[in-house]
């Protein structure tokens, strides 16, 4: 017995120093195998304790497993520790330099006017307005009589259009889109609704190009005021050009609006106070509005004395060029690839 | 119109500076763009005479004269000056030694070869006052001061500078502010001062006009109204500094007196009126009338001018004696010699004197002014006012009586303005008795009504028609300012997207995520575009609409296509050296319709894209060739939930190459074309690179994407996927062959897809290899092997049967 006690703890103690050897997980193996396996070293020990005692069969089945144990814990410890090694080892391989550019992956960009035009769309689709379309070659009546502008009413003159016939011409405003959405919905209201679209004026220099964008917005309700028409256009502008922008109105005149106002917004470059931008006044022009003129409700056959509305028109290309601080028109159609990956 | 804030000043008694009055009248709605002053920086410049005048000593300097002058210094100052216009005796401007003048320029002694100038005789332009101050004999040389001004006194007092113009934008409905008095009367309004009207009084006179002269109007319909009085004895001379003065901040130039007077009242009360030399009208008879067919006159700028019957003349017993409204004739001109005028102030239609001035090409201010319209009641009190200025400044003798060929009666127009009215469309609380006071202060004349007033509306006021032109006094008066911030307030509306725009931003958005960026181009180009796509000449697309007054060919014709103008884009951005690009535009073309006098306006979707992309260091290059344009199509359709497209070479577009170009179908309809653009028209475009195109009909795009989408459950069974490899004939198109693939492969074909093509030595010639990789899955159960094997057994029995194909051995 005292044999098998000794074989046993010269099994512990070498494998203990075999195992602390031991680099590669496949080597630990094998070597669990030789010490620990069915056919194993410590098993082919304990094959012999059939010649023991009973009492001591006992103390060496203890023996052995305990050793059994400890090298078990060996193993696990051994085994771990080399897990570790080999990831570590990965890692390090696999390390690569994370400032090389990313791989690049092609994207386009919005046109900044339909930037523009998206934007204002959203805010008034918020505040429940409808979007309107219409075809960009009119007739005389949608874009001047409708609007009251007779045939020979002078402010035509503000307008030189392009003529296709005598009565047919690329319009020169998105206006003529009040009288179509009127004709459209009378005698029914409220109306609101915004008409984003390309309008054609026979000018062309640094400051004015033959084909621009407009967005008229018309509502029609009982109770329209100015004050509605003020704190409608003050939301958007203040959701474009940032919260802390203040709206102007300025009387001005247009024949299918009475009243009518100019607005003009805060200089946002400095504060109000006065620079270049603004020449100096803090203040830029944004665009021109007013209440609908009871003549164009009574031509599209709306009760002027029962209904009020307003009517707006933004220049996109201007406000285009405010907030994004681009001084020159013609870049919009020039569709440079280097001006169009700015925005 | 630019208009004296003396002037101004002397007639409404305010004390706010230009700069205020211009701000106060902007915000009533008479816009002031800017603010000019008479002086500009003159210091110690005074009223000089000169005395002698030699040539200067130095041969070399010709031109040079030394002159002497007397600035009323007590002692004679010697002066170096080179302008001709110097003589002695004539009063000029003198720059004394430490004077200032405009633009930071200060005066010293200076030598001029030898000769010591002690200052500088001074030009308009040099003094940098308005040229209308000086009359022609100041042109090029020394500005010729009034004979009546005092040797020393400083020049700003002299000549009142201490003055601003005030440079009115006035909206189309103000004309009636074309007058300063009725521009006055604003400003009374606004002030709260009172308004001091020039008062007329007509001189003594002597005869009677009706044994002179008669007025026979015989259209009527052009000329509602003419007036003409007569001034006899009269001598033609310059007219006073004052009355120069404020002519030179409207911009007219002084001429004589009688040029002047009559230019001041136009300004004073926007009637325009002309002076005929009495003595020159045959049988001194006015007759106002239609020109007769080829009757010609020659204007006061010596041009003859071809009339036609449309045009308005002013004649005399014989001739056309003045283009009504517009011009006056040289045959009956005034000149040094006239001592008799007849004063024309009369009201022309103003749709007829528009016409006329367009059809002779020739504006005057007179003509602007009747082609807005002026205020018919005032022409007889113009009249006045100018034969009472003419008598003071140019000692003529009034004939009595006025010829007038109105006999009918004004009426003045009457308004109601319901004060409810105003509040619930200003959206202000203004009091009635601030609304009364406000028609109050421009002189409105009213009376009670329930509720509102009934104003009686001065002539000159023709914009006001209706209530809410009252209206509108009150909200501008009131000020713009006071008008608060709300949100309508009425029954609840929905904001919505149409399908239609919901498809669209859907494309926009499609395309941008793709990498294409948004282009916008011009809707009208040259028409020789049509030629450079190599469109045949009976192409139907080349029937598009013309523009009947382009600039130039540039804006020819509203296209029918996009496709130029991104082709012309792309061009461009190459010719930039971005070589790279992928472009889209989203538009209308134009196509007229027979018998219809609008046309269809038809919106595509038109892309181009040429280079190639470059994924970075490590990656691939992608060439933008016809299968990168076709992929993006199949992206775009697949992201509208459209699968059923396919595309056709049996028709391909002229532009496009004949070898790499196709038709787009989508149920069995044309609905675009894709492919390589045709390498000549490449070469007309001068793109030096291959380039792909396609355009899509988006209206038609908009009705066959299917919004709804309908959820259908992964299957849970695995999948059985077979490569496949096919010999064919070299010209059967893969197309023809997945379909073959799809009609065969039975329910449980989910998925072909083409992984390879194969052309070369390890196959016969003539022949293609194409292999596919097939997807078999059912959704509720495993598939057998032999449901997999019948299928791939029914799909080659058909390609062979159809194709003679076979499996690749």
């Amino acid at each position: 017995m005292e044999q098998m006690l000794e074989a046993l703890k010269k099994i512990e103690s070498e494998a203990k120093t075999v195992f602390g050897r031991v680099s590669d997980r496949d080597e630990l193996n094998n070597l669990r195998i030789r010490y620990l396996g069915k056919k194993g070293e410590l098993t082919g020990i304990l094959k012999g304790m059939g010649k023991l005692s009973g009492e001591d069969r006992p103390k060496v089945g203890q023996l052995a497993n305990e050793i059994r144990q400890t090298l078990e814990e060996v193993i696990s410890r051994k085994s771990e520790e080399l897990e570790e090694a080999a990831l570590k080892q990965q890692i390090e391989a696999e390390k690569i330099d994370v400032t090389l550019a990313g791989t690049k992956i092609e994207c386009g960009h919005f046109h900044p006017l339909t930037r523009i035009i998206d934007e204002i769309k959203d805010i008034f689709l918020g505040m429940g307005y409808e979007i309107g379309e219409g075809p960009e070659i009119e007739n005389d009546y949608n874009n001047f009589e409708g609007l009251n502008l007779p045939k020979d009413h002078p402010a035509r003159d503000m307008q030189d259009s392009f003529y296709i016939s005598e009565d047919i011409l690329l319009r020169t405003h998105t206006s003529p889109m009040q009288v179509r959405t009127m004709a459209a919905k009378v005698p029914e209201y409220p109306v609101k609704v915004i008409c984003p679209g390309r309008v054609f004026r026979r000018d062309d220099d640094a400051t004015h190009s033959p084909m621009f964008h407009q967005i008229e917005g018309l509502v029609i309700d009982e109770n329209i005021s100015m004050a509605d028409l003020k704190g409608t256009l003050l939301k958007v502008m203040q959701q474009l050009f940032g919260p802390d922008r203040e709206i102007r109105l300025r009387p001005s005149y247009f024949p299918f609006t009475e009243p009518s106002t100019e607005v003009d917004v805060s200089c946002g470059i400095c504060g109000g106070k006065g620079c270049r931008t603004c020449s100096d006044s803090g203040w830029l022009e944004i665009l021109g509005a007013g209440m609908v003129h009871p003549h164009v409700l009574e031509m599209a056959g709306y009760d002027s004395t029962k209904l009020q509305g307003f009517a707006f028109g933004f220049g996109v290309e201007r406000i285009a060029m405010l907030k994004y601080g681009i001084d020159d028109l013609r870049v919009f159609y020039d569709n440079d690839v280097r001006f169009l990956g700015e925005f | 119109m630019n208009v004296s804030y003396q002037w101004l000043k002397s007639l409404v008694p305010i004390e706010w500076s230009p700069e205020e009055l211009a701000d106060r009248l902007t915000f009533v709605g008479l816009s002031v763009e800017g603010i000019e002053y008479f002086n500009k920086g003159i210091k110690n410049v005074v009223v000089a005479k000169i005395k002698s005048v030699e040539n200067h000593p130095d041969p070399k300097h010709t031109k040079w004269h030394v002159c002497t002058v007397d600035a009323g210094l007590g002692e004679d100052l010697t002066i170096v000056c080179g302008a001709p216009n110097v003589k002695v005796g004539i009063k000029v401007p003198l720059a004394k030694i430490g004077a200032d003048l405009p633009g930071g320029f200060h005066i010293e002694a200076a030598d001029k070869a030898g000769v010591v100038s002690q200052g500088m005789l001074c030009s308009v332009t040099e003094l940098q006052i308005p040229d209308g101050l000086a009359t022609a004999e100041s042109d090029g040389g020394i500005f010729i001061l009034p004979d009546d001004l005092k040797v020393g006194d400083d020049i700003v007092d002299a000549l009142d500078l201490d003055d601003a113009i005030l440079e009115f934008e006035l909206t189309p409905n103000r004309a009636d502010c074309l007058s300063v008095i009725n521009l006055a009367r604003e400003v009374a309004a606004i002030s709260g001062k009172p308004l001091t009207l020039p008062e007329v009084v007509l001189p003594k006179t002597e005869g009677r006009i009706g044994d002179y002269a008669k007025v026979t109007v015989l259209d009527k319909d052009l000329c509602p109204r003419y007036t003409a009085k007569l001034v006899r004895d009269l001598k033609v001379g310059p007219s006073p500094m004052w009355m120069r003065h404020r002519l030179a901040a409207a911009g007219i130039r002084s001429i004589s007196n009688i040029v002047d007077i009559s230019n001041y009242v136009m300004l004073e009360m926007n009637q325009p009126s002309h002076t005929f030399d009495y003595d020159t009208l045959a049988g001194h008879e006015i007759i106002v009338r239609r020109a007769a067919e080829g009757e010609k006159i020659i204007t006061l700028d010596e041009q003859e001018r071809d009339l036609d019957t449309d045009m308005l003349m002013i004649c005399d017993g014989e001739k056309p004696a003045c283009v009504a409204g517009v011009m006056g004739g040289q045959n009956t001109e005034i000149t040094d010699q006239t001592t008799n005028i007849l004063i024309e102030c009369a009201y022309f239609y103003p749709k007829s004197i528009r016409l006329t001035s367009r059809k002779l090409g020739l504006a005057s201010e007179s003509s602007s002014r009747f082609e807005k319209g002026i205020d018919m009641e005032a022409a007889a009190r113009a009249s006045e006012r100018i034969c009472q200025l003419l008598c003071e400044y140019a000692g003529g003798t009034l004939v009595d009586g006025t010829l007038d060929s109105f006999d009918g009666e004004f009426r003045k127009r009457k308004v109601d303005l319901i004060f409810d009215h105003a509040r619930s469309l200003i959206g202000v609380d203004i009091k009635d008795e601030a609304m009364v006071e406000m028609m109050t202060g421009l002189a409105f004349e009213y009376e009670a009504i329930d509720g509102g007033i009934r104003v009686t509306v001065p002539f000159y006021r023709t914009d006001i028609e209706r209530e809410v032109d009252l209206i509108e006094e009150v909200a501008r008066l009131n000020g713009y300012d006071k008008i608060p911030a709300t949100l309508p307030s009425g029954k609840m509306t929905e904001g919505k997207k149409t399908k239609g725009q919901k498809v669209t931003d859907k494309v926009r958005a499609a395309l941008v995520g793709m990498g294409f960026d948004e282009a916008i181009t011009y809707s009208f180009m040259n028409k020789n575009h049509y030629d450079m796509l190599l469109l045949p000449e009976d192409d139907p697309r080349r029937d598009s609409i013309r523009i009947m007054n382009p600039f130039s060919d540039e804006q020819g014709v509203v296209r029918t296509l996009v496709l130029p103008g991104i082709i012309s884009s792309a061009a461009k951005n190459i010719s930039h050296r971005n070589l790279n690009l992928s472009l889209f535009e989203i538009a209308s073309g134009y196509y007229p319709i027979s018998g219809e006098k609008m046309p269809r306006e038809k919106k595509m979707v038109t892309a181009i894209a040429s280079g190639s992309f470059h994924k970075g260091w490590n990656g691939e290059k992608t060439e933008k060739d016809f299968y990168y344009m076709k992929g993006v199509l199949e992206q775009l359709l697949h992201a509208l939930r459209i699968d059923d497209f396919e595309v056709s070479a049996d028709h391909i577009e002229p532009f496009l190459h004949p070898g790499r170009g196709c038709d787009v179908l989508i149920g069995g309809k044309v609905v675009g074309y894709l492919g390589e653009l045709h390498p000549l028209c490449a070469a007309n475009y001068d793109l030096p690179q291959k380039a792909v195109v396609f355009e899509l009909d988006l209206d038609a795009l908009v009705k066959l994407a299917d919004n709804e989408i309908v959820y259908e459950a992964i299957s849970k069974f695995p999948a059985v996927e077979i490569d496949l490899a096919f010999v064919a004939d070299k010209d059967i198109e893969a197309g023809a062959i997945e379909k073959v693939i799809g009609a065969a492969g039975g329910e449980y074909l989910k998925k072909i897809e083409l992984f390879d093509i194969y052309e070369g030595d390890r196959i016969e010639a003539g022949k293609k290899s194409l292999a596919y990789n097939l997807v078999f899955r059912a959704k509720e159960r495993t598939l057998k092997a032999e449901e997999v094997n019948e299928s791939v057994e029914r799909i080659k029995t058909s390609l062979s049967d159809q194709y003679g194909i076979v499996l690749r051995s």
